[in-house]
């Protein structure tokens, strides 16, 4: 059997007399797009932050290719190769677009100048920022140095995702990536995916929307009640079917369930 | 307009790829407003070259002389310097009330460590920087790790240093001619020296250098960009993989080392070491960063900004003072001029929305 490239057993995590996550369990293969649902208030997010580092279960490991791994804080994560797209974005306004690329993992000039003076290269984060978005074509922005809260919200989510794929080494994860944007823009999101995936990069995609997830998932991790009910194939379930597990209406059974 | 002239409108401006971005740049108020809030330090700017020129046509060469301005410069250097500390704070959408108390108690101790306990003045003036940092450092830590609101913790060590700064001194003033016979290292910074008719101290120099320095270090640094993101949106910041909480320790401890420099140069102004000096100086600050242009909410302004705020403030009590009015206008004008600062703040701020 494959190694899981990012798995999860038994995590629990409670805040005051909530259980955000009740013993969870999760799986994501390498090279897949994991697609995870589940309603509102079923611990998605929680989940997603225990993996990525930004908070840390009460009990339970991670692993990332096998090996134990336990981030203190989101940075740690991103060292070891995993990005987090978040539904709040993680932008900051006021900073500009190549500013927000490169925050926290800033380059700085070459030689004493760098060294002593932390003097930072604005001209190759932003041409570098500038080819990553256009290699992407998710944008045409003109002017790579304007502040982030000029920028629509489908813009600020380009520059999210392109964030994300341009640093994520092993995995993706994205909330609700395509919950603000418009139809054209979602679809450019949706290649996007495809796109971070064919170089080999697993991807985990929360998402309420039942079609973009049915269309770019290899599996689907339903979430309920604070962990795992069930993974199923999308070529193998209906939408319906997927809702009625999500809402517990219809209670997985058989053999896939095993 | 006919649909006619549209199109030849769209012929002339085939690059509309700019445009789209800038769909309210039409206007003229607009476009003054995205000007403004790209170079924050505009405004504070403005107001302090037009209110030197109208001093200047008011009271001719009396104010308009070298020696006017460059004693303005000497007025404010010391709010300048702890106005300098708290923009860094004010950046990171926090307060610190505590920066005059830390100024004081580092003179202080930089007095006291040389006549009390008899050390080398270097080593005193070591121990009062060193001090200054702790101090803030402290208020770094109760805000960034005990999460306490920054007003609530700094008014907190406010009375604190103030009152540890009372009972250390036993009330007692250092008086000017033993540090100028035993320690003239001390009053190093109220030494002048003259170019043409302009008077300068070396404390205005060095209120100048830290400006330019900590204005380098907030555009020119990933340090400073953590400042601004910390300031803007913390939670977002530490998604991003800023270390806010090393970030906020450090901007506190800065300030509590720019204040205790602010000490040093405290003892150079009033010659002495007093336990009871600059009191009103973290009101000063707060003032000057407003008039600055530095927003309250953090995240947005620039230090230049807030020397300019500090130079206004001097121009007009100097000029006041030299026209003759009651000095209770200067207070009244600098009241108006808070209240003014902050109206177009919030007005700038509305580009983002």
């Amino acid at each position: 059997m494959m190694t899981p490239i990012l798995s999860a057993r038994q995590i629990t995590k409670k805040f005051g007399r909530v259980v955000a996550l009740d013993n969870c369990d999760f799986d994501l293969m390498p090279g897949e797009v994991l697609g995870v649902i589940g309603d509102n208030g079923a611990g998605k997010s929680t989940l997603i932050k225990a993996l990525s580092g930004a908070l840390r279960p009460d009990h339970g490991e991670v692993r990332l290719e096998g090996d134990l791994v336990q981030f203190h804080e989101p940075l740690e994560a991103r060292r070891a190769g995993i990005e987090t797209v978040y539904q709040n974005l993680a932008l900051s306004p006021a900073l500009s677009i190549a500013d927000n690329m490169f925050l926290g993992r800033e380059i700085r000039k070459p030689g004493l100048l760098g060294s002593v003076f932390r003097f930072l290269d604005r001209t190759e984060m932003e041409s570098q920022s500038r080819a990553l978005l256009t290699e992407l074509g998710l944008l045409t922005i003109q002017n790579i140095g304007q502040t982030v809260e000029t920028l629509s919200g489908g813009q600020r989510q380009g520059i999210a995702v392109a964030r994300a794929a341009a640093f994520g080494s092993k995995v993706i994860i994205m909330d609700e990536p395509t919950a603000a944007l418009g139809v054209k823009e979602s679809r450019r999101v949706l290649e996007l995916i495809r796109d971070v995936q064919s170089k080999g990069i697993s991807i985990v995609l929360i998402s309420h929307n039942m079609p973009h997830v049915f269309e770019v998932a290899s599996r689907i991790h339903i979430h309920r009640l604070g962990k795992r009910l069930c993974v199923i194939d999308p070529k193998k379930y209906e939408m319906s079917d997927a809702v009625a597990f999500m809402t517990g209406a219809k209670v997985p059974e058989g053999p896939d369930f095993a | 307009m006919t649909p006619g002239d549209q199109d030849s409108l769209a012929a002339e401006h085939p690059d509309d790829t700019v445009a789209s971005f800038e769909e309210e740049g039409n206007h003229f108020s607009n476009q003054v407003r995205n000007w403004l809030h790209q170079t924050p330090a505009a405004v504070p700017l403005i107001v302090l070259v037009i209110s030197t020129i109208v001093f200047g046509l008011v009271l001719g060469s009396k104010f308009f002389s070298p020696f006017a301005l460059t004693l303005i410069l000497q007025q404010v250097a010391i709010v300048g310097i702890v106005a300098l500390a708290q923009s860094l704070v004010i950046l990171t959408a926090g307060i610190d009330l505590s920066v005059g108390a830390i100024m004081v108690f580092s003179s202080v101790i930089m007095g006291q460590f040389t006549f009390r306990y008899g050390l080398p003045v270097e080593v005193s003036v070591f121990c009062g920087l060193f001090a200054g940092t702790l101090m803030g450092a402290i208020n770094g830590v109760l805000v960034a790790v005990v999460r306490l609101p920054p007003f609530i913790v700094t008014l907190g060590t406010w009375q604190i240093f103030l009152a540890a700064n009372f009972l250390y001194s036993e009330n007692e003033t250092i008086r000017g001619s033993d540090i100028a016979d035993q320690a003239p290292l001390l009053q190093f910074f109220g030494e002048k020296f003259k170019i043409g008719g302009a008077i300068f101290t070396y404390g205005v120099v060095l209120m100048l250098v830290l400006a330019v320095v900590l204005a380098y270090m907030l555009r020119y640094t990933a340090w400073g960009r953590h400042v601004y993101a910390v300031g803007d949106d913390p939670d977002a910041a530490e998604l991003s993989g800023v270390r806010t909480k090393r970030v906020l320790i450090s901007v506190y401890a800065l300030s509590g080392l720019i204040c205790a420099i602010a000490g040093w140069v405290l003892i150079g102004r009033i010659g002495s070491v007093s336990p009871t000096s600059g009191q009103l100086a973290n009101i000063e600050a707060i003032t000057a960063v407003v008039i600055g242009g530095i927003s309250l909410f953090g995240g947005r302004g620039s230090i230049l900004g807030s020397l300019c705020g500090a130079l206004i403030v001097g121009v007009f009590s100097l000029g006041l003072r030299m026209v003759g009015t009651d000095p209770q206008w200067t207070y009244l004008l600098i009241g108006l001029l808070i209240i003014l600062a902050v109206g177009i703040d919030q007005w700038i701020r509305k580009v983002a929305v």
